[in-house]
């Protein structure tokens, strides 16, 4: 009966509030059900399964992560477990080579190139499968995306595109050049939940959510409350 | 430009959210700026508080210049076209840039109409100084919103004013039986469509940034409580003492605007800030938020 013992498991998914596309991620994360939080402090990561690091601009979220001292908390929490994903900017952050500059987290074997498509006139969208994640196909959104153009031989590819990578991953590390918090497909969140140990709700598996918009992230950024 | 462009190019700017833009007139500020953590960078010859003091006609900037800085940084570059001016617009696209701002910073070139952004695959961003204008402009195909603010003065009253007001103005939107809305949108310009998007969505449809006058951290920070989506400083920068040093406290200053200590932090030590300019000295005339409608 010594139950209250029993060591608190990390059940919580954190999205890194720096700058960035941080609402739409947590907008996905609540129609998964899953318990998240914003996370800009050290002791917001204490409880993390995971983390995910949103798009935006790298060089800024790396700028704050060394400034306010958060890079060496991320590292320590995912040597205890916390799984990371990452997404465009994020991918960036992750990789151990970036063509041409200097590394950050360097936690995950592979090289990408920063802007590898040219400039926001060469932003698409498309879809594909991606096997390991869902039999369906996955809608996918390139903003001003980074390539993965090289990944080492303990990473798991998950689509490759022509001459590029465009998802990967390694025990803790996912990472995708394309932002799923930017269509309405849950497949990508679910499947790092279920990497991470939870258990995120199990219904419209990887259709795109019908009565989602591109606008629907601004349930969490009312200026009318 | 079609919807899926559209909203490609709406999601960029969501992209930017909670970072700083910053004016640039040169690579060397434009690799400052990026080092110190910009989301994106606004190429332009002068920046606003030297074309305020100037005068003359303000154009669109050099292209080679702006191509240089397109080639010196890998976060977007942004630049300025006249108000109304389509083909400064038609240039800036063929650059192959990243976004265009329909700016009141420049002359206007029409004064009655604004560029038809629809007929463009690049984003534009546009200043407003109330709820009608932003949709105006977002009706027009606008993919991002800023205030206007008063830009080259260092003064931050008049973002402050255009923020507030549109805050009050969706508000007000939010609040009203829907009956109501045929009249409010009526008499305060607003396209109908638009107005019941703002109703129901209690914001601003697009990202929203603050602009014009933004000076120090506590500038960025005050505009980011607000409401605004992120900030965008002019002169403010590179008009200072030591412009490395305000660029990465406005960045910081931006991240945590909700931390006062750490706003506190980034606002130590920065030595002077640009000098400002009271809104009540300035000759009408030259009040540039009133360019536009």
């Amino acid at each position: 009966m010594s139950v209250h013992l029993v060591r608190h498991k990390p059940d919580l998914i954190g999205v890194l509030d720096l700058q960035g596309g941080v609402h739409e991620h947590l907008e996905h994360l609540e129609r998964l059900g899953l318990p998240y939080k914003r996370v800009k402090q050290a002791e917001d990561f204490t409880n993390l399964a995971g983390l995910i690091i949103p798009g935006g601009e790298s060089t800024c979220l790396a700028r704050l992560l060394n400034i306010f001292e958060l890079k060496d908390v991320m590292l320590q929490h995912h040597r205890r477990g916390m799984k990371i994903w990452g997404t465009c900017a994020g991918a960036i952050l992750l990789a151990d080579k970036v063509l041409g500059e200097k590394a950050c987290l360097g936690l995950i074997d592979m090289e990408i190139e920063r802007n590898g498509f040219g400039s926001q006139l060469d932003s698409f969208k498309s879809e594909a499968v991606i096997k390991t994640v869902s039999n369906d196909p996955i809608p996918l959104t390139f903003i001003r995306a980074p390539k993965i153009i090289h990944a080492g031989k303990d990473v798991h590819v998950l689509l490759r595109i022509d001459d590029y990578i465009a998802a990967a991953e390694n025990d803790s590390i996912l990472v995708t050049v394309f932002h799923p918090e930017l269509t309405g497909c849950l497949a990508l969140h679910r499947y790092f939940a279920l990497k991470c140990g939870l258990n995120p709700a199990t219904e419209n598996l990887s259709a795109v959510h019908k009565n989602w918009e591109n606008s629907s992230w601004m349930k969490l950024a009312r200026i009318a409350s | 430009m079609d919807a899926k462009r559209y909203e490609l190019n709406v999601q960029l700017a969501q992209m930017l959210k909670g970072g700083v833009i910053m004016d640039v007139t040169n690579v060397e500020q434009a690799k400052l700026a990026e080092e110190a953590g910009a989301v994106a960078v606004m190429a332009l010859e002068r920046v606003p508080s030297d074309i305020r003091k100037d005068g003359g006609v303000a154009r669109m900037s050099d292209p080679a210049m702006i191509a240089e800085i397109k080639k010196a940084v890998s976060i977007p570059v942004m630049a300025k076209a006249r108000i109304g001016h389509f083909v400064e617009a038609q240039l800036l696209e063929a650059l192959r840039i990243d976004y265009i701002d329909e700016s009141e910073v420049l002359t206007p070139a029409d004064e009655e109409c604004h560029i038809d952004k629809t007929k463009f695959s690049i984003p534009f961003v546009c200043g407003a100084r109330n709820l009608g204008e932003a949709l105006r402009r977002i009706g027009e195909g606008a993919a991002m919103i800023r205030t206007k603010g008063e830009a080259g003065t260092g003064n931050v009253v008049e973002a402050v004013r255009h923020m507030r007001t549109m805050n009050r103005e969706i508000r007000q939107l939010a609040l009203m039986p829907v009956e109501e809305v045929t009249g409010f949108a009526k008499n305060n310009g607003l396209p109908y469509e638009l107005a019941l998007k703002v109703k129901e969505l209690g914001r601003l449809p697009v990202v929203n940034f603050a602009a014009g006058g933004i000076a120090t951290p506590a500038d960025a920070a005050l505009m980011m409580q607000l409401g605004c989506d992120g900030v965008f400083v002019g002169s403010g920068i590179f008009k200072s003492a030591d412009p490395a040093l305000r660029a990465r406290a406005i960045v910081k200053a931006t991240a945590y605007f909700n931390d006062p200590q750490k706003v506190l932090e980034a606002s130590i030590g920065l030595g002077e800030a640009m000098p400002g300019l009271e809104i009540g000295q300035i000759p009408p005339e030259q009040i540039l938020a009133k360019r536009g409608w």
